[in-house]
Order: C-alpha cells, then structure tokens, then sequence
C-alpha cells in the first residue's frame, strides 16, 4: 500500500491494465463456462439449476453431424492450406532476401483488408452468371453454367482463401531458419534427396506445420460468414451453430457448450505445438 | 528447371489470392446491366454510394468507432507494455497468459464472451459495447508491436534519468515515450484497420441504434451480386491499404 502511494504511476498504469483484463477477458470465458452448465431461460437467459445437459446435446444426432460436417470441411481446409502453403513457404524462403520483405508484405496484405469484401469478391467469380460461367460459356467450353456457388467446395475454396496466409507465415519462418549445411550434411553421410526430405526437413519443418494447422483448423470452424455468403444452408460450421444459439434460438448454455468445445480443441493443439517444440529443441541441443 | 519451377509456383499462388480482389476492383467500374460483362468505364456505382444516406451513416459510424478504438487501444496497449517491460509485479505471468488468450481464441469464442458480459452487467449494444470490445481485440497486437520496439532499447537511459532525479512518470514521458513513439503510430494504425474490417465480433456486440459499415455490406451480400458492394468494396481495400503502407513505413524508417 505505501508503495502504491510512493508510485502513483505505476500503481495507476497496473490498476488501469489489470482491470482492463480481468472485466474484458477474464470475466467474460468464466461467464461462458459458467453458461455452459446452466439452463436455458427465456427471461433472463440463464438459470439453475447446473447441468451437464448442454454438452449431452452436443451429441445429439441433429448437431453431431452438424459439427462432424464442419470438421470435416475445416480439415479439407487444412489440407489443402498445407499441400499449397508447404512448397510455396519454401520457395518463399529461397527467394533472395531483399524481395522477401516485398513478398511477405503482399501475403500479409490480405490479411488486413476486409475478409467480408474478398469473400464476396470470390462470389463474383463463382456465381451461376459470375465471371467464370460467363468466360466459360463465351468460349463455348460449356453450354450451361456450372452450379458452383452454394456447394461444400464453394466454402472450402472460400476458407483457404481466408486462411492460406496464416499458414504460409508460420512455415515460412521455419524454411528461413532451416540451416543449408544440416541439409548438406545429411546430402554428405550418403541420403537421397528423398530421405533427406523425410530425416530432415519434415521433422524441423513439424513445428511450423503444427502451428500453421492451429491458425487454420479452428478459425475455419468459427467464420459463419463464408458458408452465409458462398456456401447455402446446407453447409455450415461450427460458428453458425453457436451464432444462431446466441443471436437467434436465444439458447445460451448451448452455445456456450459448443464455444467451449472450440476452446478445447484450441487448448488441445496448442499443448501439442508446445510439446513438438520443446522435444525438438532437446533433439538440435544434444 | 530448379531455378523456375518454384519461381513460377509462387506467382501462381500470388496470382490466385489477388484475381479476386483485382475482379472486384475492375468491377466496381463496369457499366453493364446483365451478368457480368464488360459494359463500359462508369463511376456510377461510387455515385450512388455516396448518394446513400445510411450508407453514408454507417461510413462515419464505422471511422468515428475505428478512431476511437484505435486510440484507446494503443494507449492502454502501450501502458500495458511498459508495465510488462519494466515492472516486476506478480500475476504477471497472468497478464500475459490473457492477452494470449485473447490473441489465441476463435473470435467467435471472443464474441460471446463479451455479448454474455455486455447482457448481463446491462452494458447497452451500441457504440459503447462496440468500443470496448474492438479495444480489446485490438490490444494484443499494440502491445506486442510495442514491445518488440522496447526489447532492442538500451536500459541505462531511464537508469540515468532516474539517478538525475526524475520522477517514473517523468522518466517515461521524457525517454520511453520518444523511444516508443514509431510503435505508437503502428499500432494505432493496425487498431484502426482491425476495427474497421471486423465483422465476427461485432455481429455479436452491436445494436440496431449504431450501424456499422462492415455489417451493412454482410447484410447485403447475402441477399445477391450488388455492384455497389464492389465499389464500396474497392474503397475499403484502397483505405486499409494505405494504412498498411502507411504503418510499415513508418516501422521501417525508424529502424534506419
């Protein structure tokens, strides 16, 4: 307390930041796990009496498949992210390093320009009188145009363009710190291009994989604007679940329950980058 | 074939992420009436964008949110990195354990978090439910581009302030702040475009007294292929890129 009075700057810029952070952050993930075991109330939103029921109907057949759908796309997602984003970061990280800087600034553009705006540009491209079809038709390639928009592809196609930056840079800052002479070394003891690959690159290549997925796997789960605007009804994720039980059934505790689950999952891949990380850094060290 | 090969993949994959946005561009232009042929240079579209009162609304709703939300992040985000730079104070783990938290989780999960709160403390969704919300997304990314600039900063400076007698908030105000001053203006800038761009978050924390820009266009893509959306879209890629632009070359400049 005297040392408070002794430092009213400090004392105030600590009071100001941890109260920031314990109302705004804090608070609110205790309120949603709370939520989560709570009952639904049209009034007041929440009620007693605590339950498990929330997460139980997570697996209720309606959702499950919902969910598991979802899954399922956001892993396509990944895929496709990562067979693109693994050559090109390593192509990337041989360029010369003056026109590296230029390079990542363009892959990082687009992560600050309105992701609404360049979902919508894609629908331009995709739609049935969009610029596709119309090229396509005006070439005589086809005679009717192709039902594109509205599709588990269309959503696919619209995640990867969202996501494949954030999992080009984590990989990119591996390829750059790959040292040449480890891949000279292992050329010298006598391995294939193909074994080197294997023995080497992949396993000091993991955590940047790893750290890639997690920035693409749950985030492809959340944006409920990309199935809303590319991908119809039929198509959605695990976001348009929770948005609809918040902002339109009004059911709360479920929502709760199922941003809880996203949670985990997140938590889950994170432990598992920490844990690649620090196995390899006791590998390189001895 | 070395040589090429991975050269032509990476303006394969360059190509694909801006046809779109380029489409988009050179559309925002097009004056044909069915499809999507070419029908000529028109500023028709911009015409009518500005012409649209609520349109217009929502524009200064969104810069006056954006603002705002950009300063009051980048001061709380600065004082927070000072704090976690110089001071030793317990929790302080804590402090950074959250702001990963916040930086980590799905924004959706950051949506309905802070809705929970907002609804239950009876915060009304408006603007101010918008501020604090984009605040705190926002306050990650200052801290951390704040940070970094303090790392390289040579620590007996503000020692040598401090023997000469001046007071914490002196010493900060007279050598950190000069030192910090380019992270500053960074941050604020990518608080700015943060805001201005979010659509997750603030689906969930807005009311219908406060339209925001980013919400009238999800409204209206939706629903069809609008031509003013192309142009409104253009304008918001020309802003936040020059934005963009704007903060890296002053991150550059004071590396030099």
């Amino acid at each position: 307390m005297l040392r408070g009075l002794r430092q009213p700057f400090r004392t105030s810029v600590l009071v100001l930041v941890w109260t920031w952070l314990l109302a705004l952050v804090l608070a609110p993930n205790l309120l949603v796990i709370g939520a989560s075991f709570l009952t639904r109330d049209p009034g007041t939103f929440l009620s007693l009496p605590v339950t498990l029921e929330n997460y139980r109907s997570l697996l209720d057949p309606l959702y499950l498949e919902v969910f598991l759908h979802s899954l399922y796309m956001a892993s396509v997602t990944t895929l496709v992210c990562l067979v693109i984003g693994y050559p090109f970061a390593w192509a990337l990280s041989r360029v010369a390093k003056e026109r590296q800087l230029l390079l990542i600034f363009l892959l990082i553009v687009p992560f600050w320009t309105n992701s609404l705006v360049r979902t919508y540009a894609l629908k331009l491209l995709m739609a049935t009188n969009g610029l596709i079809n119309t090229g396509l038709m005006e070439m005589g390639l086809i005679d009717e145009p192709l039902r594109m928009l509205y599709t588990e592809g269309a959503v696919i196609v619209g995640l990867v363009y969202l996501l494949l930056p954030f999992m080009i840079l984590p990989l990119y800052s591996v390829f750059d710190d790959l040292r040449r002479e480890l891949l000279m070394a292992s050329h010298d003891l006598g391995a294939g291009r193909f074994s080197t690959f294997i023995h080497v690159v992949v396993p000091l290549t993991l955590p940047g994989v790893l750290a890639g997925v997690m920035l693409v796997l749950l985030p492809a789960m959340g944006l409920f604007f990309v199935p809303d605007i590319l991908g119809g009804s039929r198509n959605l994720l695990v976001g348009n679940v929770i948005k609809n039980q918040f902002l339109d059934a009004r059911d709360w505790p479920f929502g709760a329950a199922a941003a809880i689950m996203l949670t985990l999952a997140m938590a889950l891949l994170l432990f598992t980058h920490r844990l690649s990380q620090r196995r390899l850094g006791e590998e390189v060290e001895v | 074939m070395t040589r090429w090969l991975p050269r032509a993949y990476l303006v394969l994959v360059y190509l694909a992420l801006y046809i779109p946005i380029g489409v988009l561009v050179v559309f925002s232009f097009n004056d044909g009436r069915t499809g999507y042929r070419w029908g000529g240079f028109t500023w028709r579209w911009y015409e009518s964008l500005f012409s649209n009162d609520a349109m217009m609304q929502a524009l200064w709703n969104s810069l006056w949110l954006a603002v705002s939300a950009a300063t009051l992040s980048t001061l709380i985000g600065a004082l927070t990195a000072l704090a976690l730079h110089r001071y030793r104070f317990r929790g302080k783990k804590a402090l950074r354990g959250m702001l990963f938290v916040v930086m980590m989780s799905p924004e959706i999960v950051l949506a309905i978090s802070l809705l929970s709160l907002f609804l239950l403390v009876g915060v009304q969704l408006g603007y101010f439910s918008l501020l604090l919300a984009h605040v705190t997304f926002c306050l990650p990314f200052v801290v951390i581009t704040v940070m970094a600039r303090l790392s390289g900063f040579d620590e007996s400076l503000p020692e040598a302030a401090r023997d000469l007698g001046a007071s914490d908030f002196t010493m900060t105000r007279t050598v950190l702040l000069p030192v910090i001053m380019p992270a500053l203006l960074a941050g604020w800038l990518l608080g700015f475009t943060l805001s201005l761009d979010d659509v997750v978050v603030s689906t969930f924390v807005s009311g219908p007294g406060y339209e925001i820009l980013p919400l009238r266009i999800y409204s209206m893509v939706r629903v069809g292929l609008k031509p003013e959306v192309n142009a409104l879209g253009t304008l918001l890629l020309v802003f936040s890129l020059l934005m963009l632009v704007l903060s890296q070359w002053i991150l550059m400049r004071s590396k030099q």
